[in-house]
């Protein structure tokens, strides 16, 4: 964001380290003021009341997902701790919603009999470390292509977007499906376990190679229209090299589009991350995760308690939902053509 | 237009091309058995030995992979177990697993997934760009922001979540209509939708959203342009303006996005697929990968990308039909 973003609307102009332009000095409370763009940008985000909800429960969510180990200590409870005495002989949770109490506040997992609460956390932890690792990746290898794209054209540019092209004709969730096992077979023996951190690498690099298309797309649309501007061509009459130009000319002047796309990107993959592991591919046990937990409930959607699926499916809806409503806000704020 | 069409498809060959060596070097290079990883977990080793010899994998990969494509083109013949297996063209493997070309499976499954993406475009091109065009046309209203809060919800619902729900309210509490299942429309149209109106509704809604969003932002864009301003200064009636001149106009770039979506979706949708249970392509293709069925998943891969490049082709060409402005070069 901005540098100065405390000071931006404050009453008295004349205190802002930024350009001031103090039109008419008698009715001071009128003056216009000079802003920079982010400073736009951050003003029109303070007044959108849900972008500050949704900036809320985002933050909320990070936290408790990385806080998850130490509320497991003062709620008392482990996440993988069977509460088998709490189950009847189905293997569903006694009482109402899923066995919901003073002690298990969004009940019981049917069958294994563990805290709902504690896995919805703890999945969490898991969606978010692959959902930002996989949008970090994807995101500055999308900038890196697009750039390198716009910028040199020609056959490098001809290359680059057959490229795109070519990786954006595969079909992303059945060829995530089919070489996430073979990577894992590959890479150990038969019989051998697959470590959980090693899967989760294995999503993250698919997630990687198939996200960063329409980044590519939209930064070298950009930088198209940039490259012919007076003050490229100004860097570059002084000698400026080509790196020079790309990332300290160019880069800082794409920005916006480029957050954007990250906070777009962050609910994009951690309902693909959900969908896999509701086609029960992606995440295996002991590591929780909340597609996992909607795929099991999804088992027991027959019985007269609903809560076993609805419980983790709404887990997951909240959490892409706020990120959704975040990246919308965020680009309405950046957009300066965006009228609400 | 021809010298555009023959450009377009060398380009669409060339990827698909690429496409089948990429997936080819996966599921043949890549595991340090394939044999074992073809035939599954409870193979003898003597099991394992045939399937090797059988698909040629002693051969250099080069040979194997021309093999594969003069499958594809006119047809091999797969040793299984001594039993010789004509595989007619096109051939894209032979499932060991259920003893039979993948191409027998695939011809089982496409009518299920076509069904459901048929009905579910119906549903989100009506829904979505209807409620987009409308909501643009009375933009700052209420219906507006309900539109709009309404299409942000359900872009942010998992189809499972939408499906779940609805097979809770339709079919497990109320038995209002029967468990989604498939009949072929030929055998009886009226059971064949029924069976269909779940899944279309879920994944219909859900990319309505998408699409009222988009023909929004389309129809908002196109108002402000000069043509519309002309026809409104010549004294044309509103409703003339906008469904003889804004509508067609702002909905050419919605059909190029609803033909790519449509070239996505034919090769299997998965989640919808599983959550209704029905045996199309995408469910296939999920079993097949649990299953470690790989000359079907393969199948399945480049099923998908056939469909996805052969999508994009054919809205680049309808794309110059309809809007004037394009010239193919």
């Amino acid at each position: 964001m901005s540098n100065t973003p405390a000071t931006a609307d404050s009453r008295s102009p004349g205190t802002e380290d930024t350009a001031v332009a103090v039109l008419q000095p008698e009715t001071a409370a009128k003056a216009f003021v000079g802003r920079s763009p982010g400073e736009l940008a951050w003003i029109r985000l303070k007044r959108d009341r849900t972008a500050f909800g949704s900036f809320i429960t985002v933050v909320l969510f990070i936290v408790v997902a990385l806080a998850s180990p130490l509320i497991s200590k003062l709620y008392g409870v482990t996440p993988t701790a069977g509460n088998a005495g709490l189950l009847n002989s189905e293997g569903l949770p006694i009482g109402y919603l899923g066995g919901i109490s003073a002690d298990h506040w969004l009940g019981l997992e049917a069958g294994s009999g563990r805290d709902l609460f504690m896995q919805l956390i703890f999945g969490l932890r898991t969606s978010l470390i692959i959902a930002f690792s996989a949008a970090i990746i994807s995101i500055s290898t999308g900038v890196v292509i697009g750039i390198i794209s716009g910028y040199f054209g020609g056959w490098v540019d001809q290359a680059l977007t057959w490229f795109t092209d070519f990786a954006l004709a595969f079909p992303f969730l059945v060829f995530a499906l089919a070489i996430i096992p073979i990577i894992n077979t590959a890479s150990y023996d038969v019989g051998e376990e697959v470590p959980g951190s090693f899967r989760i690498g294995v999503i993250i690099g698919v997630f990687a190679l198939f996200g960063w298309m329409t980044t590519a797309r939209l930064v070298r649309g950009q930088i198209l229209s940039l490259r012919e501007r007076e003050y490229v061509e100004a860097a570059r009459a002084a000698g400026a090299s080509s790196a020079h130009i790309l990332f300290k000319q160019l880069l800082p002047n794409i920005w916006a589009p480029i957050l954007v796309a990250f906070s777009l990107a962050l609910p994009g993959f951690i309902a693909a991350e959900a969908a896999l592991s509701f086609l029960n591919i992606g995440v295996v046990e002991p590591t929780p995760d909340l597609g996992r937990l909607v795929y099991y409930g999804r088992q027991w959607l027959g019985t007269p308690d609903w809560a076993y699926f609805l419980i983790p499916a709404s887990a997951v809806f909240i959490v892409v939902l706020a990120f959704n409503l975040l990246g919308d806000s965020l680009r309405d704020a950046l957009d300066p053509k965006s009228s609400k | 237009m021809l010298r555009f069409l023959i450009k377009r498809l060398l380009l669409a060959s060339t990827t698909l091309v690429a496409i089948s060596i990429v997936t080819f070097l996966l599921f043949f290079a890549v595991p340090s058995s394939p044999a074992w990883v073809m035939c599954g977990r409870n193979c003898s080793p003597e099991r394992i030995a045939q399937v090797e010899k059988s698909l040629g994998l002693d051969q250099p990969l080069p040979v194997q992979y021309t093999e594969f494509v003069k499958g594809i083109f006119v047809g091999r013949t797969i040793d299984d177990a001594g039993t010789l297996r004509e595989c007619d063209a096109p051939c894209l493997g032979y499932s060991f697993r259920s003893k039979e070309p993948v191409t027998d499976t695939i011809s089982r499954s496409l009518p299920v997934t076509v069904s459901i993406v048929v009905g579910a475009m119906v549903v989100f091109l009506t829904v979505g760009i209807g409620l987009g065009m409308l909501a643009a046309l009375k933009k700052g209203t209420v219906f507006d922001r309900a539109a709009i809060g309404a299409s942000v919800g359900f872009a942010s619902t998992q189809t499972y979540t939408l499906g779940g729900v609805l097979l809770l309210v339709f079919v497990y509490s109320t038995g209002l209509l029967p468990n989604p299942h498939y009949t072929p429309i030929t055998q009886d149209p009226l059971d064949w939708a029924a069976g269909m109106l779940l899944p279309w509704i879920t994944l219909g809604l859900i990319n309505s959203a998408l699409y009222a969003r988009l023909s929004r932002a389309q129809m908002i864009e196109t108002l402000q342009e000069d043509f519309v301003r002309t026809a409104r200064a010549k004294g044309l009636p509103a409703r003339v303006v906008t469904r003889r001149h804004a509508l067609r106009a702002a909905i050419t770039p919605i059909v190029t996005i609803a033909g790519v979506d449509l070239g996505g979706y034919l090769g299997g949708v998965v989640i919808t697929e599983s959550v209704f249970s029905l045996n199309g392509i995408g469910r296939e293709a999920a079993d097949a990968v649990a299953d470690l069925n790989l000359p079907l998943v393969m199948a399945t891969v480049l099923l998908a990308a056939f469909f996805i490049v052969t999508m994009n082709i054919i809205v680049d060409m309808l794309y110059a039909v309809i809007d004037p402005r394009v010239r193919l070069g």
